[in-house]
């Protein structure tokens, strides 16, 4: 007997409208009060190719993909024979019995259940089309008996889809009655495997990574997306498009505080962002790996001009086309050195669509903040399934970082600054009264400084003349102006060419060398910028899970680590306590920003082996980390995953384990 | 190219609405090869922005790469610019516009840039209808490499090295009508006559204007048997007409012979006043436009001057419903929904 864990598998026949009712059988279980994870596993197709939507079911609230299926409904005979090898001993195999099964369907270590759906709704719906899509909500009527799924819970979400469409709401119950009716008629109900009501969510929400994307887009300000269609990212601009006319259309004149341009092209995309980004908006685009490629160009202009933008990656199984619908972290090599020459990015990278929404909302501040395009890390798995998330929150107090910029007070207080300086020189000779008098000005037009962006060194600095590279806070992040802001100051040629602090052209060797020298301190200060690891001694527990370092606290106990990102870190979370049930305790950083600061350093450095988990060939974060951490390689042991599905626990535990055994 | 400039100026220069000298609209020192066609071509340009009475800050400056797309840094020393990469100066000016729309758009780019690598930003951002200067310095080859040939090099054109064009030649100017531009002009950069008041009625217009300037290479494409030689530029330049540029409310003081002038009201309430010396053509009909265009081509002549223009039209911003509020200006209380709405949307999730 299984309650509240088990894995149930949809096959369906993908455009025939399944994904809805599947969805429903998640949505139930959710309001259940029972952790659930679905992931579609679809293809690169619009009709007709098989379809799978895998669903699991887990009281201890492991939200990874797991291996195994307890229950399939097997409703496409075109995947029936694989369908059927990959049910578990001891499950169950659900199938449309209105023909017999061919011969062969004959496993005696699985249960198998016929139900005649396509006879039961051809005997009840006279539409053709009807008929295909309640064979859909049958079967889902036939789950709520077989899995003891509250038949109200689905009541109140047929309620909810149809509001407004109130005719559609009674044959879709009567649909799933015809599947409960069956089920109780001519099997026990329910199986060993079910539903049991819990309150295990308290107020978490499921969400999709991609529409936590969006969402965060539009709280964080950004008013251009441009945008080229490209799986799995493309409903990230949808959902920004959703939002944004829901709460960014002016009440009174109608008019749009947004504007979103579907590009020519990525490289177009890119180069729309780098334009408003340049000229004070806040913007971004969203694509996947052969985006990011095509968008190498811009991306180094973008590092070498210092011009922000926001760059969501949503990664899929590379290289080349590669395979478009399934998923994989496979470009972070690509993300974080994109361009010629010595290039780099700041990367972040979410976990769960809570921190898809922050993160999007922090790359917009990081990326004003340090000029350089920023670009947040999500993948296929995160971006495009629902997900169990912590709600989302905002603080109605916190301010947009717009980073260094002048305004046109300030170039003009540059200016007042050089006349100061001139005229205490010419006071220092007589009596200082004139002096004392330009202190209390300036000092007046401190006061008037607008404080939300404030430099935080005086603007004497500059000695009074603006330069756009000039490095006047020692943190690498030079001030920008915005076109249009003052008549006679502060304008400059932005430019990919090599140029002085004073924005003035020059292929002067010394020149160049100090500009990328303090691009290289810039880095340094992304280091602290960009979210920081978070770290669990011993075993994450799922529920509360404390994180065990501080800053200063960094140093665990065990003496080998695990490091994980992104969503791996579901699979990598469960595959530790697996662990250490079997006595192999380890200590666990989960990355969440590059470049990598202090405290991963010391994760590092305080731990003799490291596992590092990822879900890409070549090990491309370890990589990073030889690269980056000049970590020594005899000390980093991946684990790895790169069939496109997501990785498993199952999969950690076994490669994890070899490393153990005496 | 010159490495000094004089800072004399005469103390009676004379004076714009602003209050400015011509000078104030000045770049940098040009680096180009000393009588490149690109630098009239910036003369031009400081010279109608000072006759328009433009605040230099309110323009920015944008190009992609190669001779012509250095040019940016020559003119307009107050305003913003950027200098982007090969081909790309289109989607960095869209998105420049969308961020705030209240700013003039001066985009340069040249054959190279705009025919060849650019050819696909170009076009959709002639669709797109930009409110935007689309200025190409057409010179038909590549400078900065040494004298390629470019996609808009004549068939049969000779290089400075000898060899022939093979490929017929892209003609932007055409392609931009047939693409839907709402301005299109051709001129060249040795008539400085035609030129600014060209480019004073481009800035002027709401939409996408684009002008085509042959601008002879003098390094690399100015010998016999080039087409965009200066000489050959010269002798084959059909113009469409003369033409006045008169911004609103002032007042029309050029005359013409009667019967052979027309007044085109441009979106700011400035007008267009137009000499015609080509029969059958009619700048605000797409049709005619093309056909006389056509027709200077059969003769191997190259049609100058004002060629189509579009007043009615809808500009990106139009189209896309996007606020008056330059969107780089409006607050975060308008932009971000905030907590409740969150809370809302949480609700809605479960």
């Amino acid at each position: 007997m299984s309650v509240n864990d088990f894995v149930v598998r949809f096959a369906n026949v993908n455009g025939t409208g399944s994904a809805s009712a599947n969805a429903l059988f998640t949505k139930a279980v959710f309001r259940m009060g029972v952790p659930v994870t679905p992931k579609n596993i679809f293809p690169s197709n619009i009709q007709g190719l098989p379809t799978w939507y895998e669903v699991r079911v887990s009281e201890k609230g492991y939200l990874g993909r797991r291996e195994g299926v307890d229950l399939i409904i097997a409703v496409n005979p075109q995947s029936m024979k694989k369908d059927y090898a990959d049910v578990r001993a001891g499950g169950y195999f659900l199938y449309d019995s209105s023909k017999p099964l061919p011969p062969g369907y004959d496993r005696t270590d699985i249960t198998h259940i016929g139900i005649p759906l396509m006879a039961l709704c051809n005997a009840e719906f006279i539409d053709a089309r009807q008929r295909q899509l309640f064979k859909n909500i049958v079967y889902i009527g036939a789950l709520s008996a077989l899995l003891d799924i509250e038949f109200a819970v689905l009541e109140g979400q047929i309620g909810e889809q149809f509001k407004g469409k109130e005719k559609l709401i009674e044959p879709n119950i009567k649909a799933l009655n015809i599947g409960v009716d069956y089920c109780k008629e001519n099997f026990d109900c329910p199986l060993d495997i079910r539903v049991e009501r819990r309150d295990l969510l308290g107020d978490k929400i499921l969400f999709g990574g991609n529409s936590a994307c969006g969402l965060g887009a539009v709280y964080a300000g950004a008013t251009v997306a441009a945008w080229y269609p490209i799986t799995p990212s493309t409903s990230v601009v949808d959902a920004f498009a959703k939002y944004a006319a829901k709460f960014r259309v002016d009440a009174e004149t109608g008019k749009n505080n947004y504007a979103i341009v579907q590009a020519e092209d990525e490289l177009a995309a890119i180069g729309m962002v780098m334009g408003a980004c340049w000229n004070g908006a806040r913007s971004f685009t969203a694509t996947s790996g052969p985006g990011v490629s095509l968008m190498n160009e811009f991306l180094g202009l973008g590092y070498f001009a210092e011009v922000p933008a926001v760059l969501i990656d949503v990664q899929r199984t590379g290289p080349s086309t590669g395979m478009p619908t399934r998923t994989q972290q496979s470009d972070i090599l690509l993300a974080a050195y994109a361009s010629h020459g010595d290039t780099k990015h700041p990367l972040l990278f979410p976990a769960s669509p809570k921190e898809c929404f922050e993160m999007t909302v922090d790359a917009f501040d990081l990326t004003e903040r340090l000029q350089t395009p920023v670009i947040i890390m999500t993948d296929l798995d995160l971006g495009m399934n629902d997900h169990i998330s912590d709600a989302l929150v905002w603080d109605d107090k916190r301010e947009y970082d717009r980073g260094k910029y002048l305004t046109s007070e300030e170039l003009d207080r540059i200016s007042t600054a050089t006349l100061m300086s001139a005229v205490s020189k010419i006071s220092l000779r007589t009596n200082g009264s004139a002096k004392d008098e330009m202190s209390v000005v300036m000092a007046e037009l401190d006061g008037q400084a607008n404080s939300d962006h404030a430099p935080s060194q005086p603007l004497e600095q500059f000695k009074g003349k603006y330069g756009r590279y000039l490095d006047v806070d020692d943190d690498g992040i030079p001030y920008r102006t915005i076109p249009g802001t003052h008549a006679t100051h502060g304008a400059f040629v932005t430019r990919g060419s090599s140029r002085d602090e004073y924005a003035v052209y020059t292929e002067d060797g010394d020149a160049y060398r100090r500009n990328v020298d303090r691009l290289s301190r810039k880095w340094d200060t992304a280091k602290e910028l960009v979210p920081q690891p978070e770290f669990f001694r011993g075993t994450p527990p799922y529920e509360g899970g404390v994180a065990a370092a501080s800053a200063d606290g960094v140093v665990l106990s065990a003496c080998d680590g695990v490091i994980y990102f992104g969503t791996s870190s579901y699979a990598a979370e469960e595959a530790l306590e697996f662990l250490a049930a079997e006595d192999i305790h380890l200590d666990a950083m989960r990355a969440r920003g590059f470049p990598f600061g202090q405290a991963f350093r010391d994760f590092v450095d305080a731990h003799e082996r490291i596992f590092v988990i990822e879900q890409n060939r070549d090990a491309q974060f370890r990589s990073l980390m030889m690269i980056e951490l000049g970590t020594d390689s005899a000390k980093l042991i991946s684990v790895l995953n790169y069939d496109g599905m997501p990785i498993t626990a199952d999969n950690i535990v076994r490669q994890i384990r070899t490393s153990f055994t005496k | 190219m010159t490495y000094i400039r004089s800072t004399f100026r005469h103390p009676a220069f004379p004076k714009n609405d602003l209050g400015y000298t011509v000078d104030y609209y000045e770049g940098s020192l040009s680096t180009l090869c000393a009588g490149c066609g690109h630098d009239s071509i910036n003369a031009a340009i400081v010279e109608a922005c000072w006759q328009l009475n433009i605040e230099p800050h309110k323009v920015a400056k944008l190009s992609g790469i190669g001779c012509s797309s250095k040019s940016p840094a020559y003119f307009l020393s107050n305003s913003h610019g950027f200098n982007s990469v090969h081909g790309r100066m289109p989607s960095v000016a869209t998105g420049a516009n969308l961020a705030n729309r209240d700013l003039i758009y001066f985009g340069v780019s040249g054959d190279g840039d705009t025919a060849s690598i650019g050819m696909g930003q170009f076009v959709h951002v002639v669709r797109r209808n930009l409110n935007m200067v689309y200025l190409v310095m057409n010179n038909g080859c590549y400078g900065l490499t040494k004298g390629q040939d470019s996609a808009t090099a004549d068939v049969g054109s000779k290089s400075k090295a000898g060899s022939v064009n093979l490929f017929e030649a892209i003609d932007l100017a055409s392609l931009a009508i047939e693409l839907g531009a709402t301005f299109v002009g051709q001129s060249f950069s040795g008539d400085k006559e035609q030129l600014i008041p060209l480019m004073k009625a481009a800035m002027s217009h709401k939409g996408f204007a684009f002008l085509n300037v042959i601008s002879p290479c003098v390094t690399f494409n100015n010998n016999a048997g080039s087409t965009k030689s200066y000489d050959y530029v010269r002798e084959h330049v059909e113009v469409t007409g003369t033409m006045d540029f008169v911004p609103y409310e002032k007042e029309i003081t050029t005359t013409y012979e009667a019967g052979d002038v027309s007044d085109i009201t441009m979106h700011d309430g400035s007008e267009i006043r137009l000499h015609k010396l080509q029969k059958d053509w009619d700048p605000q009909d797409r049709f005619s436009a093309i056909n006389a265009m056509q027709r200077a081509k059969q003769k191997g002549e190259i049609l100058t001057g004002l060629l189509y223009i579009n007043e009615d039209s809808s500009d990106l911003h139009s189209m896309i419903n996007t606020s008056e509020t330059p969107l780089n200006a409006i607050s975060k209380d308008i932009l971000c929904p905030g907590s409740d709405a969150l809370g809302k949307l949480n609700s809605s999730l479960r």
